[in-house]
């Protein structure tokens, strides 16, 4: 309990990860909280990597955090820019009424 | 060690609330707050830990940019007036158990890797880079990033660059009203188009708007 190892951490980014999942599947207003649950999937992902890289004392896993530290930032971008294209077409965001593809 | 327990119990569980908060929260706005508050949390981890740069970066990143970004387009959408429409969802939703499943599910079997991690086979002791201690955690990442991973790098850049002209293209619309600037209109335009030469009568004026 009072020796934080890499399970610890390991154990945090798990919590956030499900919790990010729970997200996408428990939401029903807007679009715009599903990216914010893929912003907290991919905050997990960078947990499990820095941690990975402090204990086992290889730089490498901060690198690549910061690879997925860009694409999220890509994809948030890219994520509103089609948002906001779709909230000036059809002028609702809502999870509920986006079905033009039928899915 | 007594102190570095206190601080990883304090900041892991201020995130894991702000996270659920995240997406239980009914304002948009709200969320993207409580967002915020999970990505300060989470750098403060990564500093503790002695991911200093990377901390720091997130702060940057994320804080700085993302969720800025977010709170930029939730508040453009209007979302004060359609606010009773958009939070409580029309009919009910058989979405929910299922979300729960799905979400415990997942959980579950990220806690059972754990176990089978413990009884793993003993790899092969894998050591890429070297770790010095003397040397900072910034100074280790740019000792690397711009000679070993950078392709790396890179790749990171050109992402960048498609996912802006991406949002460019997604987001720019001609406007009517709008004036731009024409160049080749502008630098051809001769005399003859625009200046006119009257010949005044003596002491009577002369009359512009004809």
């Amino acid at each position: 309990m009072i020796e934080i190892g890499l399970g610890h951490y390991l154990a945090l980014g798990a919590v956030i990860f499900s919790l990010g999942t729970l997200g996408i599947f428990l939401n029903r207003k807007n679009v715009i909280v599903i990216l914010m649950s893929v912003e907290l999937i991919l905050l997990a992902v960078n947990i499990n990597l820095v941690s990975f890289s402090i204990f086992l004392q290889d730089i490498t896993g901060q690198i690549f955090t910061m690879l997925i530290l860009t694409v999220a930032a890509a994809e948030a971008a890219i994520g509103l820019a089609i948002i906001v294209t779709y909230y000036r077409n059809k002028g609702s965001i809502r999870v509920e009424e986006i079905d033009s593809m039928k899915g | 060690m007594i102190a570095h327990a206190l601080f990883f119990y304090f900041f892991s569980i201020i995130a894991i609330i702000s996270a659920i908060f995240v997406i239980v929260s009914r304002n948009t706005v709200h969320a993207v707050f409580f967002l915020i508050l999970d990505f300060i949390s989470i750098s403060c981890l990564f500093i503790m830990i002695g991911a200093e740069f990377l901390g720091m970066m997130m702060l940057i990143v994320y804080v700085g940019a993302v969720a800025v970004l977010f709170l930029f387009v939730v508040m453009l959408m209007n979302v004060t007036e359609q606010k009773l429409s958009w939070f409580r969802g029309s009919k009910k939703s058989g979405h929910i158990p299922i979300g729960l499943i799905v979400g415990s599910v997942i959980l579950l079997e990220l806690i059972v890797i754990v176990g089978g991690w413990k009884y793993r086979n003993t790899f092969a002791e894998t050591k890429f880079l070297s770790f010095d201690p003397n040397f900072t955690n910034t100074h280790l990442i740019g000792n690397v990033l711009y000679t070993e991973y950078i392709h790396l790098f890179q790749i990171s850049g050109i992402i960048l660059l498609c996912s802006m002209v991406g949002a460019i293209v997604l987001t720019y619309r001609k406007r009517e009203g709008a004036k731009k600037q024409k160049y080749f209109e502008q630098v051809s335009r001769e005399r003859e188009d625009s200046v006119k030469l009257i010949d005044a009568e003596f002491d009577k004026g002369v009359k512009i708007d004809d």
